[in-house]
């Protein structure tokens, strides 16, 4: 509150300054009504790489996930406090055009949520409202995400099916073209493959790496070999607090907190 | 031994009740088809009705009956769309919303006879219109409102909840992801509902006795301009559907031939309402295939 | 694409993007009016049939204790002892069809929501759900139609009196109201966990123990909102009772009498009377029970609803 309140006077960091760095995270607390699910938690996610934020189930890492891109504005009940720097502006203040930052901040959820509309609509529905409306743009912008993404090959015959006719893993890699395509700057990934079968998961992953040379990705996952594998930070959340955020390596074989080691040897969770 | 015989009682009772159940429709439904079967000729369905002499068709009243559908649904629909999404998306818990439900409730449960009174206190008197198709279908507006709010409100509420995510994390604004997301997912069980609704607008009557008025002037079906006094599209013309006309001739019986229009407007009136309810059914479960399709 | 800023608060800002904002404030205000009407239109009904429907007692002087209690409804016109308001035949009409066809439509409408929902689940759905959207759909001028050309000589020929009666429109509203009540109840005891079910069949109760001992106490609420509604709809009929009852204006000895009801008297004279004079303001006086006996029907089914346990 009182940081809100005197809001051009935030600290920004020298790496921050240097644009190093693309979210600061600093004190944030989340509430769901009366219940703190995320417990002033700091810690700085960098441009141009993986971030993965492990933990059991409700311990906060869906839910700070979901406020960097404001969809917990949805929940009734839920607000934010503290601070999550982006450039020059904090996220969670009420002046933000949450529109605007949806755009810069795309999002791709656990559950593959293609429209029910053709594969081709499923990437243009944003980009019309965007006002773009040229034949050829729109082509060539379905064309580049669909690339970017993996599918082109794929479904490059059929872009006029519906989008409900592609399989699991082509409907999650088709979400994430979707957000590709209206050209965002950071990519927020919501467990992305925790419903697909593992040749799918694998082709999401192998996409990921190759993402993260353009955009700076966090990704909540379950699975810890996923963490390993693609992420380059990793940040092991408990019950709302952030336990230990450190390089992926490290997490995983020599954490500092006796609680992360328990968590990724598999003692609870 | 006892609770054993007590048992296949009960069951026997309550089958005969089904069974009373169904034997209620399909003996009031065979009734009304098979008396009003032979009437349904071409001349029937086409000609003007009379007023004395026997012989009258209900040609006019058909028609009036399908034309302040229209219009009502025309009014209607945007407006229980509208309701809906207000309700589904916009409307936050709390007392206003309590009480919006509060007013949809009481709408819903006025008979529609006061419904008909309100009408013509308002839209036929107040506004000196008299009777006429117009009040009568503001009249069945506000008789339908609190159905098609409540099934527009159930639609888009039953649209997944990641489409609309989906659409509002890519930054489209709340409106636009109404527009193109939700409204097209909803729009076949808003159909559906909305198909049920014309039939139960179709076969009412009570609210029409005092705003659309028992009589229809001469029509000339030659003639469609809408602002024309003998113009059948003409909104401001008193207008007699054909619910209206199963009670008049019922109850005034002014023509000989009482039985024969009474069986026939029964019999098209029936059907009219099973071809809606059918109607319905069908793109429901269109729907149903198709969503449960893989392509 | 819009044209790219440099800095985060250039873009973010809310008052970067006006036209957006702007086209989301329109549709919002769109579906507010719809919202706005539909408490407009509530709240003139009830203001206007309100002042309409005092007036006969504070602008015409007829005696509110006397409009409720009186047995003579006369216009005056015939001579005789001058105009005289008492609407007790009618009130007593309208509620005498109204509990005499929840009577009927009660049985046999739960009967059949839990032959429904029971015993025969399965067909049960597949031909009665079906039968009773059906019923519902049936226009009420269709159901008077009949009630008038194969119920009213049937009571004439094989029960007594002329037929049009009590009993004929306590016939009719039990036909109209029992969809009503079926597919309400029928929700009702498919909102029952079925462990309620599954328990009672574990202690070896038969199925007709574990309905009356368990399903209707469990439901009960449930199941008289059922009732309820059904009666509120029976109470607001108008033409399809009218067509039949036989519409005197005395009170009715016998179920085979004729009366009158509230709904039957306005559909009646409303056409006849003059806008504006004492017996057309008497007719208003009328709707105004109507209204008043739809809001108290609202009031039970709410008591109803905060005592139901499952839903």
């Amino acid at each position: 509150m009182l940081l809100t309140k005197m809001k051009p006077e935030f600290e920004i960091s020298e790496a921050h300054e240097r644009k190093e760095t693309a979210l600061d995270v600093k004190q944030l607390n989340i509430y769901y009504g009366n219940h703190r699910a995320v417990k002033d938690i700091s810690f700085t996610i960098e441009k141009n790489a993986v971030t993965a934020l492990i933990g059991p189930s409700g311990c906060g890492k869906s839910t700070f996930l979901r406020s960097i891109n404001r969809m917990n504005d949805l929940i009734p009940g839920a607000r934010s406090e503290g601070i999550i720097l982006y450039e020059d502006v904090n996220l969670i203040e009420d002046n933000i055009n949450v529109v605007a930052l949806r755009k810069e901040i795309g999002m791709v959820f656990q559950r593959p949520n293609p429209f029910a509309k053709s594969i081709y609509n499923n990437i243009t529905h944003a980009l019309k409202f965007y006002g773009i409306r040229s034949k050829k743009k729109l082509d060539q912008i379905v064309e580049e995400s669909l690339r970017k993404a993996a599918l082109w090959e794929e479904v490059k015959d059929r872009l006029h099916d519906s989008a409900l006719s592609l399989s699991g893993g082509q409907q999650q890699r088709l979400c994430i073209a979707r957000t590709l395509a209206v050209n965002p700057k950071i990519l927020l990934l919501d467990e992305p493959a925790s419903a697909l079968d593992p040749i799918s998961t694998a082709k999401i992953e192998e996409l990921i790496m190759e993402l993260k040379k353009e955009y700076t990705i966090i990704i909540v996952t379950h699975s810890m070999q996923q963490a390993s594998r693609i992420s380059d930070k990793t940040a092991f959340f408990l019950s709302g607090e952030l336990v230990e955020f450190d390089q992926t390596d490290k997490i995983f074989t020599n954490p500092s907190n006796q609680k992360t080691e328990e968590y990724i040897s598999g003692r609870f969770g | 031994m006892n609770s054993r015989v007590a048992n296949k009682i009960a069951t026997g009772v309550f089958t005969a009740i089904a069974a009373i159940i169904i034997f209620v429709l399909v003996g009031l439904l065979s009734y009304i088809l098979y008396r009003g079967f032979g009437k349904l000729t071409l001349d029937f369905l086409t000609s003007p009705s009379s007023d004395f002499q026997a012989g009258g068709g209900i040609g006019n009243q058909l028609f009036n009956s399908f034309y302040i559908l229209l219009i009502t649904m025309m009014i209607a629909v945007p407006l229980g769309l509208g309701g809906g999404i207000y309700m589904a998306e916009y409307a936050k818990p709390g007392k206003i919303t309590d009480f919006i439900r509060s007013c949809i409730e009481v709408l819903a449960s006025l008979p529609s006879i006061v419904i008909g009174m309100f009408g013509m206190l308002i839209f036929v008197n107040l506004t000196g219109w008299g009777y006429t198709i117009f009040s009568g279908a503001l009249a069945l507006t506000i008789f339908n409102l609190p159905v098609l709010v409540r099934v527009c409100e159930d639609a888009i509420r039953s649209v997944p909840r990641d489409q609309k995510e989906a659409s509002l994390a890519l930054g489209i604004t709340h409106w636009h992801t109404i527009k193109t997301v939700l409204i097209p997912s909803a729009f076949p069980t808003i159909l559906t509902g909305v198909i049920l609704a014309s039939g139960r607008v179709f076969g009412e009557a009570a609210a029409l006795l005092f705003t659309a008025g028992l009589t229809t002037p001469r029509l000339d079906f030659s003639n469609w301009n809408p602002f024309d006094e003998t113009s059948p599209l003409n909104i401001f013309r008193p207008a007699e559907t054909l619910a209206v006309h199963i009670w008049k001739v019922n109850t005034q019986g002014l023509i000989p031939d009482v039985q024969e229009v009474a069986d026939g407007s029964s019999a098209v009136l029936i059907l009219s309402v099973l071809l809606f309810n059918l109607l319905a059914r069908w793109i429901g479960s269109l729907v149903h295939k198709k969503l449960t399709a893989a392509k | 694409m819009a044209k790219e800023f440099s800095t985060a608060s250039e873009r973010l800002l809310k008052k970067s993007n006006r036209a957006a904002l702007k086209m989301e404030m329109r549709g919002k205000s769109i579906v507010l009016i719809s919202a706005i009407l539909i408490i407009a239109a509530t709240i003139s009904i009830t203001i206007f049939l309100g002042t309409k429907g005092l007036q006969s007692f504070l602008v015409n002087g007829i005696n509110a204790v006397e409009f409720l209690t009186g047995t003579v409804w006369d216009m005056g016109k015939d001579g005789g002892n001058g105009p005289s308001y008492g609407a007790l035949p009618f009130i007593f009409g309208s509620f005498a069809v109204t509990f005499l066809s929840a009577l009927i439509a009660a049985p046999l409408g739960i009967g059949g929501a839990i032959f429904m929902t029971e015993i025969a689940p399965s067909w049960g759905r597949k031909i009665l759900q079906p039968v009773i959207e059906l019923l519902v759909g049936i226009p009420s001028v269709v159901y008077g139609f009949i009630g008038l050309t194969v119920l009213v000589p049937f009571v004439r020929n094989h029960v007594g009196g002329q037929g049009f009666s009590l009993l004929s429109g306590m016939i009719v509203l039990s036909v109209m109201i029992l969809p009503t009540v079926t597919s309400i109840a029928t929700d009702t005891l498919r909102s029952l966990p079925g462990g309620l079910r599954e328990s009672s069949y574990a202690l070896g109760a038969t199925r007709w123990q574990t309905i009356y001992r368990v399903l209707v106490p469990a439901a009960l609420p449930g199941l008289l909102t059922a009732i309820v509604l059904g009666m509120a709809r029976a109470f607001g009929e108008a033409l399809a009772v009218q067509m039949v009852i036989g519409n005197t204006k005395e009170l009715p000895s016998s179920l085979l009498d004729s009366a009158g009801t509230l709904t039957t008297i306005i559909t009646l004279n409303m056409g006849h009377t003059t806008y504006g004079s004492v017996e057309n303001n008497a007719l208003w006086s009328l709707a105004l029970i109507l209204l008043i006996m739809s809001f108290i029907f609202i009031l039970i089914i709410r008591y109803l609803s905060s005592r139901r346990q499952y839903r």
